[in-house]
């Protein structure tokens, strides 16, 4: 199961990376969502791994639990995410929208044109 | 327990959904909530800074819970120092956007300010590295909306590079909780110092994987030098009053640098030894190498400004990365300067922008040029570092504080050399703006010299003065009230370099 997961975690990383230097709106919020899964798994990880144990401690027997807090970070960072990804995506549009092209590079300007500020 | 703590994170956290929701659409009461918070907030963290004057550690814990279960807040010297520098530097700047009428060019500017604000003092604040996490997000989200206010093209495209780049920097931060959660078993920055500080010798590779990997989190939002590219094109793309209040933003960067690697990865642990110290200095050296350059180079005013919060991040990472107690207090004194120093230039290259467009060339004197010119001299010469203003006693406090390290002599070069180029680039700005223009004959000027694309607001633009006058009293009495200033700061360095107190009083090991 470490294997499964590390190597689950490493693959989604890649992907996510690869995705990102791709430079086109699209690829970039797919690998950016790839990367927060690829953190989840990690974080959900870090409190050792162990099946079909509770993450709740319980004082009148000895069961093996699982570490619950890495569970907690996880939910916080799941709902942060989420709220990212929202962002980047009604910023990537209105960039879309506004300049017809979805690269995420800077496009050279020239001295004196096409200012808004 | 003492409530007033938790005021910095609450206020502005209540302030900012009344204003979404109660007074959307009635601009003035925006403008007054938004203003009495921030004032409210000033008074607050002067009040918790005389606290924490003495030197007490200040704990709260959120729930009641103990310190390593639940979330704390702590208030130290340093974090005082840093909520109050937050809410100074907040005022002016809402006062400018008001009286320049930047808050009325998009939707809900008052509510957004509120949550960056509130992230920044939880940043400051918080004594739990997920909690850091948590309000970095925070005041990024906020940061995001506040970047893109009142939109347009190149506005959305920098936009979108700045929010790629720090959600890249956000999972990184996941992964480097992650690893230190995994080897210690808390997150609290107190128990992690403890834990750190007693971990078996095999377990120290992942520790120092953690390390670099927060190390690296830290360096994205100080803009240190491989990794600063979003900062130039967000910050001359942002609105520049939003801009000169990302000035503090790096400083949280820095910041938590200081903070995480005294406090838990100090100079004395043994795991993390010698892990800091060999890239960070001549990363800081780039920095500033590279902020000084940009500053000459720079064909916008936008740009020149941001390239110069560059360079004073570069001279506040050398003194932070020496990780000495004479360096840190050098560090905590320039880090006041910079900021200040940074949001003036920023509030000025609005002022200028504003009547002449983001370019720097010749162009007709614009309406109030004197007085705008002289400020950004002020500017100009604060950031530069150039005597008589607080940015020249900052340096030499750097300087003083390389005595015995190796690197000194590539420190005082790098260090000269960026000041000489930076003034040389101001300079070069500032004469094409304010001099050449007034030998230009008028129709060459018009074709030359696009209007601003804004019309001018028809207020009375006295605030926007009064905000940019406001930063320099306030590099001004940094520099005449230098004394208590840099007692103050040694004080705090000192504090930061004995943690034991700071560890006791969270762990709760002097019960009261």
């Amino acid at each position: 199961m470490e294997l499964l997961v590390a190597s689950a975690v490493g693959i989604l990383t890649a992907a996510g990376i690869y995705l990102i230097l791709r430079r086109r709106s699209f690829p970039v919020i797919l690998g950016l969502s790839l990367i927060t899964y690829a953190v989840n798994v990690f974080l959900f990880a870090t409190g050792r791994l162990a099946t079909a144990a509770p993450p709740i401690l319980n004082k009148y027997e000895e069961v093996a639990y699982t570490d619950p807090l890495p569970q907690a970070l996880v939910l916080t960072a799941i709902v942060i995410s989420f709220g990212m990804t929202a962002v980047v995506v009604m910023i990537a549009l209105g960039a879309y929208l506004s300049s017809r092209d979805d690269s995420t590079a800077m496009p050279v300007e020239t001295e004196g044109a096409g200012d808004d500020a | 327990m003492d409530h007033l703590l938790i005021a910095p994170v609450v206020l502005p956290a209540l302030v900012a959904p009344f204003i979404i929701m109660a007074v959307r659409h009635h601009l003035d009461l925006q403008r007054i909530f938004s203003l009495a918070s921030v004032v409210l907030l000033a008074a607050v963290s002067l009040t918790l800074a005389a606290q924490a004057l003495d030197g007490t550690v200040k704990v709260y814990e959120l729930g009641d819970w103990p310190a390593p279960f639940g979330i704390v807040l702590v208030l130290d010297r340093l974090s005082a120092m840093m909520i109050v520098l937050t809410s100074l530097l907040a005022l002016p700047v809402l006062l400018y956007a008001i009286g320049s009428g930047w808050d009325t060019r998009g939707a809900n500017f008052h509510a957004l300010f509120q949550f960056q604000l509130m992230g920044i003092m939880g940043a400051f604040l918080t004594g739990d590295a997920f909690n850091l996490f948590v309000f970095f997000e925070v005041l990024l989200i906020a940061s995001y909306g506040l970047m893109i206010h009142s939109g347009g093209t190149r506005r959305f495209q920098a936009g979108v590079q700045y929010v790629v780049f720090n959600l890249l920097g956000s999972t990184l931060f996941l992964f480097a909780l992650g690893t230190l959660y995994s080897v210690t078993g808390t997150l609290n920055m107190a128990d992690l110092a403890v834990k750190v500080a007693q971990i078996p010798a095999e377990d120290t590779a992942l520790l120092r994987v953690g390390a670099v990997m927060l190390l690296l989190v830290f360096a994205i939002k100080a803009s240190l030098l491989p990794l600063h590219f979003w900062l130039p094109s967000a910050y001359a793309n942002a609105p520049m009053p939003v801009a000169a209040l990302f000035a503090i933003m790096t400083k949280v960067g820095a910041y938590s640098i200081l903070r995480i690697y005294t406090l838990i990865f100090g100079p004395e642990v043994q795991a993390t030894a010698g892990l800091t110290e060999a890239w960070l200095l001549p990363a800081a050296l780039l920095t500033l190498g590279a902020g000084a350059i940009g500053v000459l180079g720079s064909k916008k005013l936008g740009r020149l400004a941001a390239f110069g919060a560059i360079a004073s991040m570069g001279t506040l990472l050398i003194a932070i990365s020496l990780f000495t107690q004479t360096a840190a207090a050098a560090a905590l004194y320039y880090l006041v300067h910079s900021t200040l120093a940074a949001a003036l230039l920023f509030l000025v290259a609005d002022l200028v922008m504003e009547r002449q467009g983001p370019w720097i060339l010749p162009q007709l004197p614009m309406p109030q040029t004197g007085l705008i010119s002289a400020l950004f001299f002020a500017a100009a010469i604060a950031l530069a570092g150039m005597p008589p203003l607080s940015g020249f006693l900052g340096k030499l406090l750097v300087l003083d504080a390389t005595r015995g390290v190796d690197l000194a002599p590539w420190i005082w070069a790098v260090i000269l050399l960026g000041s000489l180029i930076t003034i040389i680039g101001m300079a070069r700005a500032g004469s094409l703006l304010f001099w050449k223009g007034h030998g230009l004959p008028p129709e060459d000027a018009d074709t030359s010299a696009e209007p601003p694309v804004d019309t001018l607001p028809a207020r009375p633009a006295q605030l926007p003065f009064v905000a940019c006058f406001g930063l320099l009293g306030g590099l001004i009495a940094l520099t005449v009230f230098a004394g208590p200033a840099t007692r103050y700061a040694e004080a705090t360095a000192a504090q930061l370099f004995t943690p034991t107190a700071y560890i006791e009083t969270v762990l709760g090991r002097t019960a009261e």
